[in-house]
């Protein structure tokens, strides 16, 4: 299968070096229950690029993350995470991998019997034998990444559906992961909460410049994190200068039954002549 | 109801064997691996072990005691009512002790493992968990069953002696018997093999109760009404379990003493 094209312009790395590539996905394919999800999908992550993964309902976004993470196991093709092949490695060899990488669930997933600061510990108190003392400090700096330190003692069934992706977020970004795989952090969220939350993306990618795939419904996120960049005197998202659109590392990938049909940045997006894009788009 | 074909029964029915193997396999291997989760063995033996303490004094108690009036009338038909304790004390130590105590346990924390594992994996805490780099084997499912077969062990030794105890109070409080002529010959049957066999059960059971609750819980799919079935089938399948293996040890352990 032909590599695909570049998918967004300078300063992002090049896609076709093999040294700048975080994630590569060669040939995938994965059927659940003989219902083929994903059929010879092939992409890339290049180093410090986000990718917003889109597709309808069922299209296979959330698997893609997945199989990136090691958590299942595609039925063909090589999926490659900082080097790695993780279809080819033990569970226990990807327990180490995944040390490396962070991802935000689509319903939080934090542990509903922990409060917030043993929820965003719990990869450092499971990682070294370190005391809760020694974690508090990390902890409050996650917390505070997400401005959400006065909620370090409550359980997650006491926080708003936005305050537990953004703790999810503080747990999964705790050990600053080379990688970050978001699925779907903005779904069922109040637009003034989603803005938040793709602030906290941004500022991840800006600020930290980790290279992440992210899963969403909302291509009005994407288009968000395309146009707009972190100003880290200011604390805050701001838009891009006109003329700078494509200077963000930033790029899309759209799925329709089971196959990549756009791989590009979003002016590629904007510019594409296919019916069905044209269509979701508008 | 769903008709499943012969071949599908059969696959699945494998498939379930295979999966349930695995887990109870690698949940002994992970005792010998690191990291070993000490702080959890403590708090499942403190929820498994002294959480159902009540349950087991309430059922060794009246066991012990309904055993004892259910077969004084027939000692007394044969004129053998002095035979009570020893009746008591064989009956409770070597099976009445062992399988209530383990069929306790199975309905309370068998089916609580399963809710418990199945809701997280429903809420993909446990994919959370894998995806934080910790193995759920070894940080849920060795724990559960290190301290059940730990606490179920001692919970069977309190069983044993309540219904002892039970039985005594029956003896001396309703049928008028004489408590040392009870205690002395309940006391004087008991042989080593009568003992042993009493204690290897409660490995095998908490063994069981635990392998099948988590593995209920782990494999549980379909949301809420998932963990429901999960949970239920965990407190029928660790109970038939209990009674069948409890009868092949029996069997197997009375060939080893020579019990006829």
């Amino acid at each position: 299968m032909a590599a695909p094209p570049s998918a967004i312009e300078q300063p992002a790395p090049s896609q076709t070096g093999t040294g700048s590539d975080i994630v590569v996905f060669e040939d995938v394919s994965i059927a659940f229950d003989e219902k083929q999800v994903l059929e010879g999908i092939s992409f890339r992550l290049a180093k410090g690029e986000t990718k917003a993964i889109f597709g309808v309902a069922g299209a296979g976004k959330s698997t893609i993350l997945k199989l990136a993470m090691g958590l299942i196991k595609p039925d063909t093709g090589h999926i490659y995470v900082l080097g790695d092949d993780v279809t080819q490695m033990r569970e226990d060899e990807l327990f180490e991998l995944r040390r490396k990488i962070g991802m935000v669930f689509q319903e939080s997933a934090l542990f509903d019997s922990l409060t917030v600061r043993e929820n965003v510990a719990f990869r450092l108190l499971e990682e070294g034998d370190v005391s809760e003392d020694q974690v508090e400090a990390p902890v409050r700096e996650a917390l505070s990444f997400v401005e959400l330190e006065n909620t370090i003692d409550k359980f997650p069934s006491e926080l708003s559906g936005g305050m537990r992706r953004r703790v999810a977020i503080a747990r999964a970004i705790i050990t600053h992961p080379e990688v970050l795989l978001y699925d779907s952090p903005t779904g069922g969220l109040d637009p003034v909460t989603s803005t938040t939350i793709i602030q906290l993306i941004v500022k991840q990618r800006d600020v930290y410049k980790t290279s992440s795939l992210l899963v969403t419904h909302r291509l009005q996120d994407a288009f968000i994190m395309a146009t707009h960049y972190f100003d880290r005197k200011a604390n805050e998202m701001r838009p891009l200068p006109p003329g700078a659109r494509g200077e963000v590392p930033m790029a899309f990938l759209i799925l329709r039954d089971g196959k990549v049909i756009f791989d590009g940045d979003a002016r590629e997006l904007a510019q594409s002549k296919d019916e069905y894009i044209k269509e979701y788009i508008s | 109801m769903e008709l499943i074909s012969p071949t599908e029964f059969v696959k699945d029915t494998v498939q379930t064997l295979q999966d349930y193997s695995l887990l109870a396999v690698q949940s002994v291997a992970n005792v010998f691996r690191y990291p070993r989760y000490f702080a959890d063995i403590l708090q499942q033996a403190d929820l498994i072990g002294v959480g159902s303490l009540p349950i087991v004094v309430l059922t060794g108690f009246f066991t012990g005691a309904v055993l004892a009036l259910n077969s004084s009338s027939t000692l007394q038909r044969f004129g053998s009512l002095s035979l009570l304790g020893q009746l008591v004390s064989v009956g409770m130590v070597r099976e009445l002790g062992p399988v209530l105590t383990g069929l306790m346990v199975a309905g309370r924390n068998s089916s609580g493992m399963a809710s418990e594992l199945g809701s997280m994996v429903v809420t993909e805490q446990i994919d959370a968990m894998r995806a934080l780099g910790t193995d759920p084997m070894k940080k849920l499912v060795t724990p559960r069953v290190v301290s059940t077969v730990f606490m179920l062990f001692f919970l069977t030794i309190i069983s044993d002696l309540l219904g002892l105890v039970g039985g005594g109070a029956v003896a001396q409080g309703l049928l008028g018997m004489n408590s040392h002529e009870y205690w002395s010959t309940a006391w004087q049957i008991l042989q080593f093999q009568d003992v042993f066999m009493g204690l290897v059960k409660p490995l095998l059971f908490g063994f069981i109760i635990s392998t099948v609750g988590c593995y209920y819980g782990i494999s549980a799919r379909g949301g809420t009404q998932g963990v429901g079935r999960a949970t239920t089938q965990a407190v029928v399948a660790s109970s038939v379990f209990i009674l069948l293996v409890d009868f092949f040890a029996t069997k197997f352990l009375m060939a080893i003493f020579g019990y006829r």
